[in-house]
């Protein structure tokens, strides 16, 4: 099998959208005239596109070469079951109440309503010591990401996973705190990658680690699926401690967590003074076209001059952004009611089952396939290939889209991410293609 | 709030996560790890200041640009002072006109498209995940025809967000911190705040008021509220806000021609925010694409938050035409559609529903009789503050009326007025220094409170 896989092509010869980084002779041009602006040289940096788009165009593309094939998308990770009616008849209620005098509300607080951000430290953060007032509810990680970037600045030292979801490089390379990009590996410089792979069970060994103001630690992680032990998260909220860093953990997918492993950073004792958390709905209860997460900004977070971080991010929340839609802030609330809850343990519960069914796909042909039980994603290795190969490979015999790991990393080469989103139906219809490829 | 949210609260008091187990107490407990509380080590808390001495620090430095910035952003402060006087006087009864926050409900046409998008999405058949971070299909092409028809914007340059506010940061980080910026003095405050913040700017300059590297255009009565031009020099970005907040003044299309030429020029690139353009009562341009040659120097960012009382809700555009290419001859639209792409991951799809409502015939009307009953309050407190022998400017095609108060310190007439009338205003002195002495009312509020308020201000001033 390894045989079919194992061209190395360059990184980006293949993508089809016009790359970020593309020169000026490859564009159309539609007009004579130029500003004299100069392109902001951080975005001329950026070595491809956004990673998901270009996936979406793959897709497209296929379709228009078999517009008769039956494609299934295991790509993107984007939820695919209905929302359950309680929070979408709470929105739907919310949005008839906003045409009368009774019910219409105009601007909310940026940082969120007091009581969806009240229920968020109590469902997620009971007992952590999270106040309200820590909670900032958001249109979603990825906006939250950005602008934690823009709090930041430019002249921080970044350290991301390699593999990881590719949004914290990408940001890191806009607001500039990165250099240019290593063509042959395909990593920037100035970033710290931590390289984790099935050789350190998919936990960064943070003694080799150069010390970095901010760590982005993706957990459970996309792609891997891998949710860190209490002891891992101990040594790397020890490692911040020593090193004066602050983490920025995302928790989205916390609540796949079947291991009994931790689910918030703040689980973990001194966390509260070097971690960030950012989640979201997304994932949750199906929100990714709803769009509402949060952030956590611990009161006991300094700056090395003793500023509090929280009180920056407050200001970016109120000068960069006016706060979530107040339609998806209510069918938030909903979600975390207790009815609401119920049915977002079973949502997961789906998408998991879903996984089960391809681990054994990928368990039965032979191949490792890592993940999967923490986390919407299998990270399935084909030792000895290329990624986007592998990717190639399968979209065009099977009809199935997955996203090539090399896309979340240099160290994401060798594997290809399947996502456990889809209906039943699709995923046991996948399975069984995949198995008449591959056996 | 709705009746839902009431039950909602008392439901919730059992808390979702110990019910269903979720971050289960006993998980914690049985690893033997101590809860974060106990371990912060000021157990022993001394009443001295030395334990903040001792607070842990990290390394990490802060962003500079945050610290150049001088107080909290505007209206979260005015909000703040509205606070403060209530509390004060817990039976008077304040009259908002500060914070230009719509008042009037959403027409229906436009509601009932959420709803029916809220409960499509608990269907197998209506449920969408992630839209394309540009905006529904739909939407963009809508947008086009209703506001851009003729003028050679079409659905592809269209990207849909969750509003103005929003998209002149993500327009800040797209042209990064090298570029030097001109705004209007005075201005809405997100221009200045976000270009410090991605340190475009120098320090703050107490004498004058000013961020050093920022080009102040002042718009006063004396030059008519356009800059002149002549005085202005060259910078890369120029932020023209028409129908202007706080000023109200809506520049003509002579005026916008020669900003137009004068951008030009310049090699600059205009970023126009027309968020008040439906208001626009005279033959005064509406977009700044209807200014021949305009397509090749500006961008346009507009919101549905003061047309459809969208300001909860969310929902905005910023049209970005294929002629405008940097100096090296990038289209500026690739590289936004990449900050759209990776900053941020769409506006949310039941507001987009919504907003296809908006620009639909119907709901354009609808749209047009809210605008016009603002209008109409707009009317009432020029008609007031005239009446009382105040030079008043604006509130023709803007939902803001200018009022000046000459050799006053504005927060002191702000003061004064709330402490006297219970009405909040806001000082012009916040918008930058060329608003000092002057007072933004807004038009936005329920008739009678306006009427109200109004009463309150002939009785003070008479």
């Amino acid at each position: 099998m390894s045989k079919i896989f194992s061209f190395n092509s360059m990184p980006c010869k293949t993508l089809l959208q016009t790359r970020a980084s593309v020169t000026v002779q490859e564009t159309e041009n539609v007009t004579d005239f130029r500003t004299k602006v100069s392109r902001n040289p951080t975005m001329e940096r950026l070595r491809c596109n956004y990673l998901f788009p270009e996936i979406s165009a793959r897709e497209a593309q296929h379709l228009k070469k078999y517009p008769n094939a039956n494609v299934i998308s295991l790509g993107i990770g984007d939820t695919t079951e209905p929302l359950p009616d309680t929070v979408a008849s709470s929105m739907a209620n919310y949005a008839y109440k906003l045409a009368t005098p009774a019910g219409y509300r105009g601007y909310g607080a940026e940082q969120g309503s007091k009581e969806l951000r009240k229920q968020i430290s109590e469902t997620f953060y009971r007992d952590m010591g999270v106040k309200d007032t820590e909670v900032f509810v958001s249109d979603g990680a990825q906006c939250d990401i950005s602008r934690l970037q823009l709090l930041f600045g430019a002249n921080m030292s970044i350290a991301v996973q390699d593999p990881t979801f590719p949004a914290y490089v990408d940001s890191g390379v806009i607001i500039g705190q990165t250099g240019d990009v290593e063509k042959e590996s395909g990593s920037y410089q100035k970033i710290e990658y931590m390289t984790c792979g099935p050789q350190n069970s998919f936990f960064p060994d943070l003694s080799k680690t150069a010390r970095t103001d901010i760590i982005f630690f993706c957990n459970p992680n996309n792609p891997t699926g891998h949710a860190a032990t209490r002891q891992q998260l101990e040594r790397l909220v020890q490692f911040a401690q020593e090193n004066g860093s602050i983490i920025v953990y995302d928790a989205a997918y916390a609540v796949y967590i079947t291991e009994g492993r931790p689910r918030s950073i703040y689980e973990i004792p001194g966390a509260r003074k070097v971690a960030i958390e950012v989640s979201s709905f997304s994932k949750i209860v199906g929100f990714t076209g709803v769009r509402l997460g949060w952030t956590v900004v611990p009161e006991e977070l300094l700056y090395s001059n003793g500023f509090p971080v929280i009180k920056d991010f407050n200001r970016i929340v109120c000068t960069c952004f006016n706060g979530a839609s107040r339609i998806a802030q209510a069918g938030g609330l909903a979600s975390l009611s207790p009815e609401g809850f119920k049915a977002v343990l079973s949502l997961a519960d789906y998408y998991k089952e879903n996984a089960e069914i391809l681990l054994e796909t990928f368990s039965l042909l032979g191949l490792r396939a890592y993940g999967g039980i923490n986390a919407p994603y299998l990270w399935v290795h084909f030792p000895g290939s290329n990624s986007w190969d592998v990717f190639n490979e399968i979209l065009e015999k099977t009809h199935i889209i997955t996203v090539p790991g090399s896309g979340f990393g240099p160290a994401g080469k060798e594997f290809v991410r399947v996502t456990a989103f889809g209906h039943r139906e699709k995923i046991l219809e996948a399975s069984k293609r995949l198995r008449s490829l591959l056996s | 709030m709705s009746a839902i949210h009431q039950n909602l609260s008392t439901a919730i008091s059992s808390s979702a996560s110990t019910f269903l187990g979720y971050n289960n107490l006993k998980n914690i407990k049985s690893s033997n790890v101590s809860l974060p509380g106990r371990n912060s080590g000021v157990v022993k808390c001394v009443s001295s200041p030395s334990a903040e001495k001792t607070a842990y620090k990290t390394k990490v430095s802060r962003n500079e640009n945050l610290a150049k910035l001088q107080a909290g952003y505007l209206f979260p402060e005015i909000a703040r002072r509205r606070t403060a006087h209530m509390s004060k006087y817990p039976d008077a009864q304040v009259i908002s006109l500060g914070i230009g926050d719509t008042t009037e409900p959403i027409p229906e046409v436009i509601t009932s498209a959420m709803s029916k998008r809220s409960y499509a999405l608990s269907t197998v058949d209506g449920y969408s995940g992630y839209g394309a971070e540009q905006g529904e299909k739909q939407l963009r092409a809508a947008i086009a025809s209703t506001y851009y028809a003729d003028l050679g914007i079409e659905e592809e340059d269209i990207f849909v967000s969750d509003g103005a506010k929003s998209d002149i940061s993500r327009l800040q980080v797209l042209f990064g911190s090298n570029v030097t910026m001109a705004v209007q003095d005075p201005s809405y405050p997100a221009y200045v705040d976000s270009s410090v913040i991605l340190g475009q700017t120098g320090q703050f300059q107490k004498e004058v008021e000013k961020y050093g590297n920022i080009e102040y255009m002042r718009c006063t009565p004396e030059n008519g509220f356009f800059p002149d031009l002549s005085t202005v020099r060259r910078t890369d970005i120029i932020f023209f806000c028409s129908p202007n907040n706080p000023t109200g003044y809506a520049a003509s299309r002579e005026q916008l021609t020669k900003l137009v030429q004068f951008a030009k020029e310049n090699g600059s690139i205009i970023v126009y925010d027309s968020a008040y353009a439906m208001y626009v009562s005279d033959d005064s341009p509406r977009s700044i694409f209807e200014i021949p040659g305009a397509k090749e120097v500006a961008l346009e960012v507009s919101s549905f938050s003061k047309y459809a009382g969208f300001t909860g809700v969310r929902l905005g555009w910023t049209a970005i035409p294929k002629e405008l290419v940097y100096s090296d001859g990038f289209p500026v639209a690739k590289d936004f559609n990449r900050i759209v792409c990776t900053c941020f991951n769409g506006a949310s799809n039941i507001a987009q529903a919504g907003g296809l409502a908006c620009v639909s015939a119907e709901g354009i009307k609808a749209m047009h009789e809210v605008v016009g009953f603002y209008k109409e309050n707009t009317a009432i407190i020029v008609d007031t503050f005239n009446s009382l022998g105040f030079k008043v400017y604006g509130g023709k095609n803007a939902p803001y009326v200018w009022v000046h108060f000459p050799g006053q310190s504005s927060w002191d007439v702000f003061s004064e007025i709330l402490e006297k009338t219970h009405v909040v205003t806001t000082p012009g002195s916040g918008f930058g220094p060329g608003g000092e002495g002057f007072i933004r009312v807004s038009a936005f509020g329920h008739r009678e409170n306006v009427l109200e308020a109004c009463r309150r201000f002939k009785q003070l001033y008479k």
